[in-house]
C-alpha cells in the first residue's frame, strides 16, 4: 500500500514538474499598425522557433487609441500589457514615472552600445535604457532631381531655407499641378507641430524660456510662421492646412511634390518603383537651417518598453530582445530585402554594405546623426526632445497651438493674430499646470 | 378626403428623398468602393471613381492578418447580451413608469436621460479602476455590463413611450381576473408591446454594434469586437486606406443586412406614439 501510495505521488510530482517546465507563458504586445510591425507579425515563426514557451498576442491600434489605452492601463496599474509600443516623447516621461522597466539588462547579444547614440539618448533617463528602439527616424528633404534640372536649380546635400524657398519658387508649376514644396498643415502635435517645432529650431526660436515662460512673442517665432505660410500659400498644394504625413506623401508618390520635408521613414516607399513610377527621381537633402547651428530634422523612435506593472517581465524581454536585435534586421533583410529592414536604431546596419548602398541611407542616418534631443536648440531651454517638449502637458498644449497655426495657413487668421492666440493659450495652461509660479 | 398629389409632385418628392438618401448613404458607398481599389488607387487624387485598379486583395489580407470571426463572435455576443439583459430590467422599470407613476417619475425619466449627455471620458478612469478590481477588463460579460448600463436610459424611455400607448383598462381587467404582477407583464404587456420591443430589441443591437469607446478601452485580446478590429487596421503614418476600408466593411456589413432587412420595424417602433 505504501509502495502505492509513494509511486502516486512520485507521478504527481513528477507530473507538476514537466507541467512547470512545459507552461506556456503568454505576453500581450500592444502596438501601432504601420508596415514595420505588420512585418514583424508575419515573422513571429522564428521567434516561437528560439522560444518555444513563449506565445504571443497581439493588440493593434490607432496611434492616438493606442497611446490612450496603454496610458490608461499603465497609470492605473492595470497590467494588461506586457510588451508596449511607445515613442520618445513617452519613454523619459514615463520612465520618471516608475511606469517602465529597465532593459539595460538584456542579454550581451543585445548590444546596448550598438544603438545610434542620438535614439539611445531619448530612451534613456539616468543611464538607464527604459524602451528599446525598433525603428527610428528623422525628417529630410526629398525632391524631384527632373523637375530641379528643368527649373534650373541645385539643391545642395545641406540646404539653407534660403535655398530651399528659392528652389520652391522655381519649381512650382501650379497649372501643371505641380507643387513647390509640400509640408505638414494638418493640426496636432504629431502632424503640423512637428514639423514647426523643428522647423523654428533652425530658426532659433524655442518652446519656452529657461522659467518655462512660453516664446511665441518672439521676433524667431514671427519669421519662423511667416515663412512657413508663405512658402504654403506661394508654393503648396491646395487645401495644404488638411495635408498631414499621408496626403503628403501621397502627393510625392503621384510626382506633384516638387520638394517636400518628412519623415525619413518615407524614403523607402518614395524609391520604390511599384509604389512610384518617379522612383528614380527622387534626391534627398538634410533638412534645412538658417545658419545658426541646428538643422529642422527632427527625431523619433518607435520603440518597445515593459510596463512595471507586466507579470511576464522575462517573457517580455525575450521578446524585445528578439525584435529590436541585430539578427532581426538580418532576417528582415533575409527575407523581404535589407530595403525593408527597420531603419534608424543601429550603427551596424549603416556600416552594412548592402544597406549603406541604398540611396536613401546616408542621408537618413546623417539626418539622425543631426537631431540633439537633449540639446535641441539655439538657445537653452529647460526640456529634452527636438519637436516636442517631453512634459506630460505638452501633446495637449501643442495640438492646441497647432489648431491655431493651421487656421493661419488657411487664412482664417494672421500670422499676428496667431501667435498672440497661441502666447495666450500656452501661458495659460503653463500657469495652470504650476510651471510659471 | 385627401387630396391626390400630381404625378409631377411625387417624381419631385422622389427624386428629393432618393437625392438625401443618396448622400447620406454615400460614404458608406465610397468606403465599399474603395475597399476593392489598390493603397494608391484609393488615394489618388483626383479620386478614381471607375478607373480604378479594382481588387480583393485589401479582404485577402485583412481576412490573414487578423483573427475575423473572433471580433465577430464577440461583437454578437456583447451587443445581443447587452440588449437581452437591459430589457430584463428595462421592461418592469418601464412598466412601473408607465402604469403606476409617482411624482418624480418625469423627473426620473429626465435624469436617466442626462446621463447620455455626459461625455464617456470623464468616467474613464474610475470605471476602468473598477472594472480591473472586479476582473471584468477584457471580458464579455464586462462588456455586457458596460454596453447594458450604456444604453438602458434609451431602452426604457422607448420602452416606457411603447407602454404608455396600452390602455391601462386591459391590465386592469388582467387584474380583476386575478392574473398576478408576473402574469400581467409577462402573459398580458409584453405580447400586446412586442413590436416595440422589437424595434428597440434591434436599435439597442445597432447601438451596442457600433460602440466603439470602452468596447476598445476595456478590451485587449480575448473580448474585443469588431471596433477594435476597425482601430487595428487604422493608422496616421502609411498607406491603408483600402485596407481600412475592406475591414470597416466586414465590420457594418451584419449590422447593415440587419438593418435592411428589419427597417420597416425599426421605422415603425421609432415612429410610434410619435404622432397622435
Amino acid at each position: 500500500m505504501k509502495l502505492t501510495i509513494r509511486a502516486l505521488l512520485g507521478a504527481c510530482a513528477i507530473g507538476a514538474i514537466s507541467t512547470a517546465v512545459m507552461a506556456e507563458t503568454t505576453i500581450t504586445v500592444a502596438t501601432v499598425n504601420n508596415g514595420d510591425m505588420v512585418r514583424m507579425q508575419g515573422l513571429m515563426d522564428d521567434f516561437y522557433a528560439k522560444h518555444p514557451d513563449i506565445k504571443v498576442e497581439w493588440v493593434t491600434l490607432e496611434e492616438n487609441v493606442l497611446r490612450q489605452n496603454v496610458t490608461t492601463d499603465i497609470a492605473t496599474g492595470g497590467g494588461q500589457y506586457d510588451v508596449i509600443t511607445i515613442g520618445t516623447f513617452e519613454a523619459p516621461i514615463w520612465a520618471k514615472q516608475g511606469w517602465l522597466e529597465g532593459l539595460n539588462d538584456l542579454p550581451a547579444d543585445y548590444d546596448i552600445d550598438d544603438l545610434l547614440p542620438a535614439i539611445r539618448g531619448g530612451l534613456t533617463v539616468d543611464g538607464v535604457l527604459y524602451a528599446s528602439p525598433f525603428y527610428g527616424e528623422s525628417s529630410f528633404v526629398n525632391y524631384r532631381k527632373d523637375l530641379a534640372a528643368a527649373a534650373g536649380v541645385t539643391i545642395p546635400d545641406a540646404p539653407t531655407w534660403d535655398d530651399i524657398m528659392a528652389a520652391a519658387a522655381a519649381m512650382t508649376d501650379q497649372e501643371a499641378g505641380i507643387y513647390g514644396i509640400c509640408l505638414r498643415g494638418k493640426a496636432g502635435w504629431g502632424e503640423n507641430m512637428a514639423f514647426l517645432t523643428s522647423m523654428a529650431n533652425s530658426y532659433g526660436a524655442r518652446w519656452f524660456d529657461e522659467n518655462w515662460v512660453p516664446q511665441f512673442d518672439s521676433p524667431e517665432w514671427k519669421a519662423v510662421l511667416t515663412d512657413y505660410v508663405e512658402m504654403l500659400t506661394k508654393y503648396g498644394p491646395p487645401g495644404a492646412s488638411n495635408n498631414g504625413y499621408n496626403e503628403n506623401l501621397t502627393l510625392s508618390l503621384q510626382g506633384k511634390c516638387a520638394m517636400r520635408m518628412d519623415a525619413t521613414v518615407s524614403a523607402g516607399s518614395l524609391t520604390d518603383p511599384a509604389q512610384s513610377e518617379f522612383a528614380e527621381q527622387v534626391g534627398f537633402a538634410l533638412a534645412p537651417d538658417m545658419g545658426l547651428g541646428k538643422r529642422a530634422n527632427w527625431l523619433w523612435a518607435w520603440s518597445l518598453a515593459i510596463p512595471a506593472s507586466s507579470d511576464a517581465k522575462e517573457a517580455s524581454k525575450a521578446f524585445i530582445n528578439w525584435a529590436t536585435n541585430k539578427d532581426y534586421l538580418a532576417l528582415v533583410a533575409s527575407k523581404e530585402g535589407w530595403r525593408n529592414a527597420p531603419p534608424g536604431t543601429r550603427t551596424s546596419l549603416y556600416a552594412n554594405p548592402e544597406y549603406a548602398a541604398l540611396p536613401f541611407a546616408k542621408m537618413t542616418i546623417d539626418s539622425i546623426n543631426a537631431a540633439d534631443p537633449t540639446n535641441p536648440t539655439v538657445k537653452p531651454v529647460p526640456y529634452v526632445g527636438v519637436q516636442f517638449a517631453a512634459i506630460p502637458e505638452f501633446a495637449g498644449l501643442a495640438t492646441g497651438v497647432g489648431e491655431i497655426f493651421s487656421a493661419a495657413l488657411a487664412g482664417q487668421k494672421t500670422v499676428d493674430e496667431a501667435l498672440a492666440e497661441a502666447q495666450a493659450l500656452s501661458v495659460d495652461e503653463m500657469t495652470a499646470a504650476g510651471y510659471i509660479k | 378626403m385627401a387630396r391626390a398629389q400630381s404625378p409631377r409632385r411625387t417624381a419631385l418628392m422622389t427624386l428629393a428623398a432618393w437625392s438625401v438618401a443618396l448622400i447620406i448613404f454615400f460614404p458608406v458607398l465610397w468606403m465599399i468602393l474603395t475597399s476593392f481599389k489598390t493603397e494608391t488607387s484609393a488615394v489618388a487624387m483626383p479620386p478614381e471613381f471607375l478607373s480604378a485598379d479594382w481588387t480583393l486583395d485589401n479582404y485577402v489580407e485583412v481576412w490573414a492578418r487578423s483573427d475575423y470571426p473572433r471580433f465577430f463572435w464577440n461583437s454578437v455576443v456583447i451587443s445581443v447580451g447587452s440588449t437581452l439583459l437591459g430589457l430584463v430590467i428595462a421592461v418592469p422599470a418601464a412598466w412601473a413608469m408607465a402604469f403606476v407613476p409617482g411624482n418624480k417619475t418625469k423627473d426620473l425619466l429626465m435624469w436617466m436621460l442626462s446621463t447620455k449627455m455626459m461625455p464617456a471620458v470623464a468616467v474613464m478612469i474610475p470605471l476602468y479602476l473598477l472594472f480591473l478590481k472586479l476582473g471584468l477588463i477584457d471580458t464579455k460579460i464586462g462588456l455586457v455590463i458596460a454596453l447594458m448600463l450604456m444604453n438602458l436610459p434609451i431602452i426604457i424611455w422607448m420602452l416606457y413611450t411603447y407602454f404608455k400607448e396600452i390602455p391601462a383598462e386591459i391590465l386592469e381587467a388582467a387584474r380583476m381576473d386575478g392574473a398576478g404582477l408576473w402574469n400581467e407583464i409577462v402573459h398580458v404587456l409584453t405580447p400586446m408591446a412586442i413590436p416595440g420591443i422589437a424595434s428597440t430589441m434591434l436599435l439597442n443591437v445597432i447601438l451596442a454594434w457600433n460602440e466603439a469607446f470602452w468596447t476598445i478601452i476595456l478590451t485587449t485580446t480575448k473580448a474585443a469586437p469588431l471596433s477594435a478590429f476597425i482601430a487595428s487596421l487604422s493608422a496616421p503614418q502609411g498607406l491603408f486606406y483600402a485596407k481600412l476600408s475592406a475591414a470597416s466593411a466586414m465590420a457594418i456589413m451584419p449590422i447593415l443586412i440587419l438593418g435592411w432587412f428589419s427597417q420597416k420595424q425599426l421605422v415603425r417602433g421609432l415612429t410610434f406614439g410619435a404622432v397622435k
